[in-house]
């Protein structure tokens, strides 16, 4: 091996360049630039100001922090529903004017003036939900409007009231605990907003309303054909906005013992962009709270900045202006070119050697040389199918297949003209096996394993295993669910090719080549899957030894089969059974002379398996070129082989040209003769097996001659 | 011509499209002049008409500025900002003994390049326009009061006599402000009637995917919308310190952009785009121009005013709402 190649196999093997791609198709990495730009504000600033850091400091910061995160989060809210409010501080500046009179004027309790502040709040919420919600307004403008209207309210009640406020003698240790005390040493409003923070997140993540509220702003038009109330919802979440105004406007009130004109001025600016740079998309549906609180950390850690280093009155909405600027840029094209960035990098193409094969050339007499022998197979449902993966026949001799729709397509025996769709079940059926009563077990691909009762009753047997503890993509969801089979305790042993690709890109995983294939148990006595064998190159066929205490499964890119045993002496060790085969291995099924029958779905080919060797020629053509000119594994070409236990190979069956059957994804034998199915092909193929038992089924094989 | 005429394709709307909004606020800014002129003292005087011409004019020439862009599915909302603050600078500069001609060319550059950053965040970066000019206008009013003026207001030096004299002339007892009206408002006409860029405008604002599709220059043509929207804005500050002999920057706190954004809505621009015309401007201007007049002579306080321009605004809005509708399938996620 040259110096270079054994560099190449090295680095692929250990720098995990797959792990980028995983953590960008994370929801949280969403969070990762506004978190960087909150350390790197936070640090700056820190560094430059002196006594940036000090207890007196914080503490002032933190008050104001809890106010200010108050609305945030209200703010927050509305924008995950899609919508934006613009007048929260018109009604910040409006509720704490509501506290203070129902203190200072009215000298009536402390908590009269929290529902008096958070009951102004939510009114002023609802004229706003009303407006846009119900009548469908322009959110932007509309609050822009109604801010304009609040605070012309508020400057009026405010010159008329402030030497009253002023004069009052009333004095109350609560209102005053509330604006100066503090709980384990935090200020009040800063506990205030912890609560609120986890209220709302605790709403936002696992309460009904807070979903509805995600998916309006996700897909308006969709959550409406769901049948959210949308409007409702819309009304709602500018509700919610107000009393968030509200609670904080009677901690600024308790804080201050007053307002002034300036109060809540310039909020809205402040908390708009405070929003925005935590991360909360414009358009809404994406964003969490804990968004909006990064945000209002970097905001107010900004603005104080700023004052701290002496600058004069226009330099906080300077910085402000270009910060949101920047945030929308920032937010509007991650959210453009966010898919478009993960295709590119998501595919991490690692180093493999495929090691030489026998030739499977017509005259090469190798035990692998193709034939022509399925070019004359009779048609079965020729042009009514769409992708047969599976294959099965029952006890009566009717012959079941997927198609691309989502059905289980059923032929009647003798002559399979007549068909019905014997289930529906929404993804794409692939492996196929009857249990001891005659239920149809089905990998649904991207679904998971499902159950037919005779009676066409679907019901869903597995659709998680374990998570395993460090990978960062969920492992615990079924991606690729491919193949099963029955262990004579009923045990229900299938294939998951891939973690990393839903099935439908299942080619991408054959660029990549790297080994996240899984083989799980589902123990109908306890309802639970379990993982099994992992790291497997893309493992799909799986067969129950004739031992009953072994299967054999097939990897289709390592072109390997081999077999482990879960029970026995042997049981939890592997064998590799054939190796370095001239074809990619597919279903795997037993035959009436105790040998096994393998599908092969394509051949391989030298340009690939050079192109194995080549991690970084492959990245880059994932990456430059269009799809239609990517390299891929052959699957022009495909057959049937039978082989024995110790890996003998004793019959090959081709279709060389590949007209009646291509690409052949599984085969099964029943009553002699032999049923071929492929995944991207349109009929099933009938062939007749000469000297084959005639009466052999697999469910007479499996479970004995009562079934 | 979209002006008006089609409001809706809704058969049962057909009466309605019939009486075109314009026709309806216009003959309202007529009654309500009669109404004034009768129930109000000194509205009719001619010192009276003076002042309401020259503020109708120069809220008229900025709704001209907004109603390009509105038309075209944008909004600018950056406009006082960009107007208080190149005027204010230019002042500042003639206080600084550049002259005129330099300072003028100073800051036009100034403008265009605030225009045209607002263009490309709109255009290019596909910034929702009332984002980018929300922060462009903050960003704008806050660096230049903080870095490049000395004071909220910059009064105009003695020595620019001429500069003075613009703001008193008058030709046939008519100030000059109307004429710069007249003559902004006919070549916007011209442009958006006669020229590409002022058809494809219209494009854009009816069906901005179908205009991509058919091969307008979409980008290009948003980017000179902002730079026109700039510049209107800075030819009504010019007049606007001209005759006031100063320019203060607090005018950005004031409701000034909420009436611009009145007059364009209120004279039937609709705000989803593609509909209206100068026309529309023009009787949207007639209207709030002389109710704030009105209100003026009736001696309500600065912040009534406000509260209920805000309410017009409002009511404004509801109608747009009733008559360009939006719904839940049509609706577009981010079209805020």
């Amino acid at each position: 091996m040259a110096l270079s190649e054994s560099l190449a196999r090295l680095r692929y093997k250990y720098i995990p360049d797959h792990l980028i791609g995983e953590i960008l198709s994370k929801r949280w990495a969403d969070n990762l630039v506004p978190l960087l730009f909150l350390l790197l504000t936070v640090a700056g600033l820190g560094s430059f100001i002196p006594n940036f850091f000090t207890i007196q400091s914080l503490s002032d910061a933190s008050r104001q922090l809890g106010e200010f995160s108050i609305v945030v989060i209200g703010l927050t809210i509305v924008m995950l529903g899609g919508g934006i409010d613009l007048s929260v501080g018109a009604i910040f500046g409006l509720t704490a004017f509501a506290a203070v009179s129902v203190v200072y004027i009215f000298a009536m309790p402390i908590w009269l003036a929290f529902l008096a502040a958070v009951g102004v709040g939510a009114l002023a919420g609802a004229f706003n939900g009303f407006l846009i919600g119900y009548l469908r307004l322009r959110a932007f403008l509309t609050t822009l409007v109604t801010f304009i209207i609040l605070r012309a309210i508020f400057d009026i009640l405010v010159v008329d009231h402030a030497a009253e406020i002023q004069l009052s003698d009333v004095s109350s240790p609560t209102w005053d605990f509330i604006g100066d005390g503090t709980i384990l040493n935090l200020p009040v409003s800063f506990v205030a907003a912890i609560v609120v923070a986890i209220i709302a997140h605790i709403f936002l993540t696992r309460l009904r309303p807070g979903w509805h509220i995600l998916a309006v702003g996700g897909s308006r038009r969709s959550a409406y054909n769901a049948g959210i109330a949308v409007r409702r919802t819309i009304f709602m979440s500018y509700v919610i906005s107000g009393v968030c105004c509200g609670i904080a406007g009677f901690l600024i009130a308790a804080r201050l013992s007053g307002v002034g004109p300036g109060t809540g001025a310039g909020l809205e600016i402040m908390a708009l962009t405070a929003a925005v740079v935590g991360g909360n998309s414009l358009g809404g549906g994406r964003g969490s709270i804990a968004k909006g609180l990064m945000g209002a950390v970097v905001v107010l850690v900004l603005t104080n900045g700023l004052i701290r280093l002496g600058f004069n009155s226009g330099a906080n909405q300077m910085v402000l202006g270009v910060v949101l600027a920047l945030a929308v840029i920032l937010d509007v094209r991650w959210l453009k070119n966010r898919h478009k960035m993960l295709a590119k990098v998501y595919v991490a193409p690692i180093y493999a050697k495929m090691d030489a094969s026998r030739s499977a050339a017509p005259d090469s007499g190798s035990p692998y040389a193709l034939n022509d022998r399925l070019a004359n197979t009779e048609f079965i449902g020729l042009g009514e199918l769409e992708g047969p993966e599976d294959v099965i026949l029952d006890n009566d001799d009717h012959l079941y297949c997927g198609t691309r729709h989502g059905d289980v397509v059923r032929y009647f025996a003798p002559d399979y003209k007549r068909h019905e769709v014997f289930a529906h079940t929404g993804g794409f059926p692939l492996g196929l096996a009857f249990d001891r009563d005659g239920a149809l077990k089905v990998c649904v691909g991207a679904m998971g394993l499902y159950s037919i009762t005779p009676d066409k009753e679907v019901s869903r047997l597995s659709a998680e295993t374990n998570r395993s503890r460090l990978s960062v993509i969920d492992d615990a969801r079924l991606r690729d669910p491919n193949d099963c089979d029955i262990a004579p305790d009923g045990r229900i042993f299938f294939t998951d090719s891939t973690t990393r690709y839903d099935a439908h890109d299942w080619a991408l995983d054959s660029i990549e080549a790297r080994p996240t294939g899984r083989i799980l148990c589902y123990d109908p006595r306890t309802g639970k899957t379990r993982t099994v064998l992992d790291r497997l190159t893309y493992a799909n066929g799986v067969c129950m030894a004739h031992d009953g205490q072994s299967f054999f499964f097939a990897e289709s890119w390592a072109c390997r089969v081999s077999r482990y045993w879960f029970d026995g002496p042997k049981a939890g060790t592997v064998e590799i059974v054939i190796k370095d085969m001239p074809g990619y291995p597919d279903n795997i099924n037993r035959a009436s002379d105790g040998r096994y029958w393998m599908a092969w779905l394509g051949m391989r080919t030298p340009s690939f398996d050079i192109a194995l060797r080549k991690p970084g020629m492959r990245r880059r053509m994932t990456r430059r070129l269009p799809q239609d000119d990517w390299l891929f594994p052959n699957i022009n070409q495909g057959g049937v082989v039978k082989f024995d236990e110790n890996g003998e190979i004793s019959d090959v069956l081709g279709n060389l040209g590949g007209l009646s059957h291509p690409m052949v994804t599984s085969m099964r034998e029943h009553k002699g003769y032999l049923y071929v199915g492929g995944i991207l092909n349109n009929r099933i193929g009938r062939y007749k097996l000469d000297g084959a038992d005639p009466a052999w089924t697999s469910n007479r094989s499996y479970w004995g001659a009562k079934s | 011509m979209p002006s008006g005429g089609s409001l809706t394709q809704d058969p049962c709307m057909n009466i309605r499209s019939h009486i075109r909004q314009e026709t309806v606020v216009l003959l309202l800014a007529v009654a309500i002049f009669i109404a004034s002129s009768i129930f109000l003292n000194g509205f009719i005087e001619a010192s009276n008409i003076v002042t309401l011409v020259r503020g109708v004019a120069l809220l008229g020439i900025l709704a001209i500025g907004m109603g390009i862009v509105v038309i075209g599915r944008g909004i600018d909302l950056s406009v006082v900002s960009i107007l208080a603050i190149s005027v204010a600078c230019m002042l500042q500069l003639l206080n600084m003994s550049y002259s005129l001609p330099s300072a003028l060319a100073i800051t036009l550059a100034g403008v265009i390049v605030m225009g045209g950053i607002n263009g490309f965040l709109v255009a290019y970066a596909e910034v929702p326009a009332i984002f980018a000019t929300l922060a462009s206008g903050t960003f704008v009013y806050g660096i230049g009061r903080s870095q490049w003026l000395s004071g909220d207001v910059v009064y105009m030096p003695d020595n620019q006599t001429g500069f003075m004299a613009m703001g008193e002339l008058k030709f046939l007892g008519i100030p000059a402000e109307i004429y710069f009206f007249l003559g902004i408002a006919f070549l916007a006409f011209l442009a958006l009637r006669f020229t590409r860029p002022g058809r494809f405008i219209y494009f854009m604002g009816d069906n901005f995917a179908a205009a991509r599709n058919m091969g307008i220059p979409v980008r290009p043509v948003i980017v000179l919308q902002y730079i026109v929207s700039a510049l209107i804005a800075f030819v009504a500050g010019v007049i606007m310190a001209a005759s006031l002999h100063s320019m203060n920057t607090r005018i950005v706190n004031s409701t000034l952009l909420y009436d611009i954004i009145l007059v364009v809505v209120i004279g039937g621009i609709g705000l989803s785009g593609g509909k209206g015309g100068i026309r529309n401007v023009i009787v949207g201007t007639l209207l709030i121009g002389i109710l704030l007049n009105a209100m003026t002579i009736l001696d309500i306080p600065d912040l009534y005013q406000k509260l209920i321009k805000a309410s017009f605004l409002l009511v404004a809005l509801i109608a747009d709402g009733f008559i360009n509708p939006r719904d839940e399938q049509t609706d577009q996620a981010g079209d805020i």
